[in-house]
């Protein structure tokens, strides 16, 4: 579901470098946390919102990042009405929301590529620490690459094990499941390998 | 040219190559063997993946044990599954991944991209999540993020096995329409029947080195 998220485009969003729109989430992403007001929060919210048409996406595409953390927002919003008052729930939901769908829309108009290229500059400095900042971002892109093939794996092996009666059984998803991912990451390093991959 | 002499890879007690000593310089190679035969560590010591434990490979200039970077650049493979191959989420990201350690100017990755996407039809997919795209065309994107690397060898590990027949004739044409030297490793003995030449390969050793049909029915004949 991650993988793939970018949507090409030519909107003024879609322009701005991968830097800064990196830069703009962290500011949103700590600013949210600054503001305790619920009206402002709803009218960041409401600003992320309206981003989403002016960067080309229609409400489906809106809908289908903010589907999977609804249930969420419910239960903090809960937990906060439980503990506190419902103005103190609606600012926490405020705050998610907003992070969230503002990081959905950078990784919808910005490519994976621009991302980590993004991210290795972002790390440059850390060298002297010894961190790598290319296999850092090598790692990052295998996450998104393989959570999708992974996903398919464990389906194959849920579908096999159905077959046999073991559809209640987490041990005959797990166990197979694991071997088959240590495999492929002997595979995968092989074929990264043979692919020329330069981390110096 | 590619030289093997007195090769022997062992992994803790099995020997799984013995002493082979060949010289391959035909534009298309075949490589047959049972599962464990030794085939798949013979096309792996070609590119520098697998060390020979003693003696020497050498393809062209380069000597495996010390030019391994070199090699991999010159000698391309292509695995089995395209699913392993594929490192990047994006199509024409995965192809630009390879390029990266050529260090070119960024109008020359666009346009080895462009030229490569356009010559198997997958100029609609540039930007299309990869996972996404169908089994053939997944083998047919493996291959162009060797191909753009512009190598002079390119090592096929049973690169038709997992696909149906029409993905396997695409495929097929594919590596029949490649102006580099090929060396394909396969169980699918129609791929490699009009090949140059054809290896056979037997616990370890290389038991038939002939022209396709000789070799392929003394192959038909051990299987039998």
């Amino acid at each position: 579901m991650i993988a793939g998220l970018y949507i090409a485009g030519h909107s003024a969003l879609h322009r701005v470098a991968a830097g800064g729109k990196i830069l703009a989430l962290m500011v949103l992403g700590t600013g949210v946390f600054l503001i305790a007001d619920w009206p402002v929060l709803a009218a960041v919210l409401m600003v992320v919102l309206v981003l989403y048409p002016l960067s080309g996406f229609g409400w489906h595409i809106l809908w289908v990042q903010a589907r999977p953390m609804i249930w969420l927002l419910v239960l903090f919003f809960a937990v906060q009405l439980w503990l506190n008052d419902w103005q103190a729930g609606l600012v926490v939901v405020l705050r998610l929301a907003a992070i969230v769908l503002f990081a959905a829309l950078v990784t919808l108009t910005t490519k994976t590529s621009a991302l980590l290229a993004a991210l290795e500059r972002a790390m440059g400095p850390l060298r002297r620490l010894g961190v790598n900042p290319q296999k850092v971002s090598l790692a990052f892109s295998l996450v998104l690459r393989f959570i999708p093939v992974i996903a398919q794996v464990a389906s194959e092996i849920r579908d096999a094990q159905r077959a046999r009666g073991l559809d209640k059984s987490i041990l005959a998803l797990i166990v197979p499941l694991i071997i088959r991912t240590l495999k492929m990451a002997d595979d995968v390093a092989d074929a990264i390998d043979a692919r020329s991959f330069d981390a110096d | 040219m590619i030289t093997l002499e007195n090769v022997t890879v062992q992994f803790d007690q099995r020997r799984v190559l013995d002493a082979i000593s060949v010289t391959l310089t035909e534009r298309r190679i075949g490589i047959v063997g049972a599962n464990g035969s030794g085939k798949s560590t013979f096309v792996r010591l070609l590119n520098g993946l697998q060390t020979a434990t003693t003696g020497t490979v050498r393809v062209d200039d380069f000597d495996a044990a010390k030019d391994g970077r070199k090699l991999r650049r010159h000698v391309g493979f292509v695995f089995q599954n395209p699913d392993n191959q594929i490192v990047y989420p994006v199509v024409a990201e995965d192809l630009a991944f390879g390029l990266k350690s050529l260090k070119l100017p960024q109008h020359e990755v666009d346009r080895r991209i462009d030229d490569m996407l356009a010559r198997y039809d997958m100029t609609a997919f540039r930007n299309h999540p990869s996972h996404l795209l169908s089994g053939g065309q997944k083998q047919l994107l493996a291959i162009s993020g060797v191909l753009v690397m512009d190598p002079r060898y390119i090592i096929f590990d049973e690169p038709t096995t997992l696909l149906d027949l029409r993905n396997r004739n695409r495929v097929e044409r594919a590596i029949a329409g490649l102006d580099q030297t090929v060396i394909t490793v396969s169980h699918d003995l129609d791929l490699i029947a009009g090949y140059d030449r054809v290896l056979v390969f037997d616990r370890g050793r290389i038991v038939m080195d002939d022209l396709p049909a000789h070799a392929l029915a003394h192959y038909r004949g051990m299987m039998a």
